[in-house]
């Protein structure tokens, strides 16, 4: 007996969001089937890897992550333009020093670095406050402004502060990420929100906030999993492509940081924290993320040889 | 939850009167406003009223006035096949054949039509006997609803299989037997048929109408029920219809779920 290929259809599918200007315009999203099964749809654009970029010098990284942005660390500028070196398809500026317990910095001053960054690379940018919410809504207004024309991704809008960064985000172009806190129905109520405040759902990108390996992964993937099933099943407020800020959550980790001498049986230090960010990126990607914000250019690289493979066709 | 609404149909009367009168406004006002409601499908009948051969006419007239100003599909609604044909011709998208009984004859009429114009259809789960007592009974005319529809090709996603609500008032024994009913014929084929009702005849000639509909659709739906016929602008039984949706967590929950119901 011939064996018959079971193929699910699906009524649906994820949209399809363009950032960065014409040359240089990055497609993501638009996937009409389960991550990898290409056998039963379509995965039209490939997954975006990112470099993140400080405006002030991170503290607490491990050497081996200082070492592959040595001597750019205090110039954000050249710290871009060094991860587009290292083939980041975006740079996602993190504009840490804004944060009231850093240098506090004014949005317009904010705003003017993340002008300097985008007008220095030729890919496109995604922008990060410092997470403090009440902040982060007048910085993005800032950032938005300045970056008007450029069409980036603008985030992270919470639920408390959604409404002045959407509202920025729809007036000078860009697209915005919605963040809530590993809740399926936040995230929902969040795009309705959005939505309905006139927000083209085609700029929202969604972040569930997942943890690393081995820091609660599974409850994002889990998540990811039911919010890609709702997508391709017609739910229109869940079909946004998902952003994993990886590096963030994997160089936090014990495992990424501590010395062999610390923990002999975890094997050496450099070699461990690349794997954690790579198996992190690879797990999510599973669950159907689009965009990687990674910190490491090695893990960078190995990513893009995994995906290359993964996106290769299993059509029967 | 597939939502067909039932209002364009000649036993309204303010239909009936568009259909002689030629005036399209009615129409077309019932078919913005169900879409609108929520309703997926818009369910087309010409009523008794209308002569048999003028029937296919009218009906195509019908269908095309609805779709001018609706995106929906049609269900192509009347016991007259030449005027089923008549609407599947001049339907846009995938229309629905309404219906078929499980009487052979009708079957082998109406199976070899929905295959043609690749429409769904609805069965009803009765023969020319009648309507049946008992759920095994209801079942056992689903499996030849089954039977026929495979062998005419047609997928069980397309095929709607009707257990039939009777009054409650004077059929109320009815009623269990169609819960049961439903819940057997999910077990008839893998994958399973889909399930319809045209649920205002439970609550005929009773009253709080409203409330017997919107009660005994929640309940069918925890039983396996996929769609049904209805005033899709009843607003209350559309939003018990939402919350049977999330209850049974076929829709993801947020807070604005009676709205994304409707919005789909």
């Amino acid at each position: 007996m011939a064996v018959n290929i079971v193929k699910d259809s699906y009524k649906s599918k994820v949209v399809e969001i363009t950032v960065g200007t014409e040359a240089n315009a990055i497609k993501i999203g638009g996937d009409s089937t389960l991550p990898f099964l290409h056998f039963e749809g379509e995965m039209p654009n490939k997954q975006v890897l990112c470099l993140e970029v400080f405006d002030m010098v991170p503290e607490g990284w491990p050497e081996n992550l200082t070492a592959a942005y040595e001597g750019v660390m205090s110039d954000p500028v050249a710290w871009a333009k060094k991860c587009v070196e290292y083939g980041a398809d975006m740079v996602a500026l993190r504009l840490m020093s804004a944060h009231p317990d850093n240098s506090d910095t004014s949005p317009e001053d904010a705003a003017k670095t993340a002008k300097a960054v985008a007008d220095a690379i030729s890919v496109p940018m995604i922008v990060v406050g410092c997470g403090v919410e009440e902040k982060d809504a007048k910085v993005l207004e800032a950032v938005a402004e300045a970056l008007a024309g450029k069409t980036c991704i603008l985030g992270n809008a919470t639920n408390e502060n959604f409404k002045s960064i959407t509202g920025a985000c729809m007036v000078y172009g860009h697209s915005v990420v919605s963040q809530s806190p590993l809740d399926i129905n936040l995230a929902k109520q969040m795009n309705i929100l959005m939505t309905e405040m006139g927000l083209p759902n085609e700029r929202i990108v969604m972040d569930p906030l997942s943890g690393a390996v081995g820091y609660g992964i599974e409850y994002a993937y889990s998540i990811m999993e039911r919010a890609r099933l709702g997508a391709l099943m017609g739910d229109k407020m869940l079909g946004n492509p998902v952003i994993a800020y990886v590096g963030q959550e994997t160089w936090k980790a014990k495992e990424s940081k501590a010395s062999v001498e610390e923990f002999p049986e975890w094997g050496e230090q450099a070699k461990r924290s690349i794997l954690w960010e790579v198996v992190t990126a690879c797990t999510l990607a599973q669950a159907g993320a689009a965009i990687f914000v990674l910190r490491h250019p090695e893990s960078l690289k190995q990513l893009r040889v995994h995906f290359a493979k993964m996106m290769e066709s299993n059509a029967y | 939850m597939i939502i067909i609404g039932e209002r364009i149909n000649g036993m309204f009367v303010d239909i009936r009167e568009a259909i002689q009168a030629k005036d399209p406004k009615p129409i077309q006002e019932w078919a913005v406003k169900q879409e609108e409601a929520g309703a997926h499908i818009l369910d087309i009948n010409t009523g008794a009223s209308v002569m048999k051969d003028e029937q296919p006419a009218v009906m195509e007239w019908l269908v095309k006035l609805a779709q001018e100003v609706s995106k929906l599909p049609v269900a192509i609604d009347s016991t007259n096949p030449i005027a089923i044909e008549a609407g599947l011709k001049a339907a846009r998208g995938k229309a629905m054949i309404n219906s078929t009984t499980a009487e052979q004859a009708k079957m082998d009429l109406y199976m070899p039509m929905a295959a043609k114009y690749n429409a769904q259809i609805i069965g009803l789960a009765m023969n020319e006997k009648g309507v049946p007592k008992t759920a095994d009974d209801r079942a056992a005319l689903a499996m030849e609803l089954v039977v026929n529809a495979d062998m005419n090709g047609i997928p069980m996603q397309d095929l709607f299989i009707d257990p039939l609500a009777l009054p409650c008032n004077v059929a109320q024994e009815h009623a269990p037997e169609v819960l049961a009913a439903l819940r057997q014929i999910k077990m008839l084929a893998s994958p399973a048929p889909m399930t319809t009702l045209g649920l205002s005849n439970v609550s005929q000639r009773c009253t709080n109408r409203p409330l017997i509909n919107r009660t005994f659709l929640v309940m069918c739906m925890a039983c396996g029920l996929d769609s049904a016929i209805v005033d899709a602008n009843d607003n209350d039984l559309v939003d018990a219809a939402a919350a049977a949706n999330v209850l049974l967590n076929k829709d993801i929950y947020c807070d604005s779920y009676l709205k994304t119901f409707r919005q789909r």
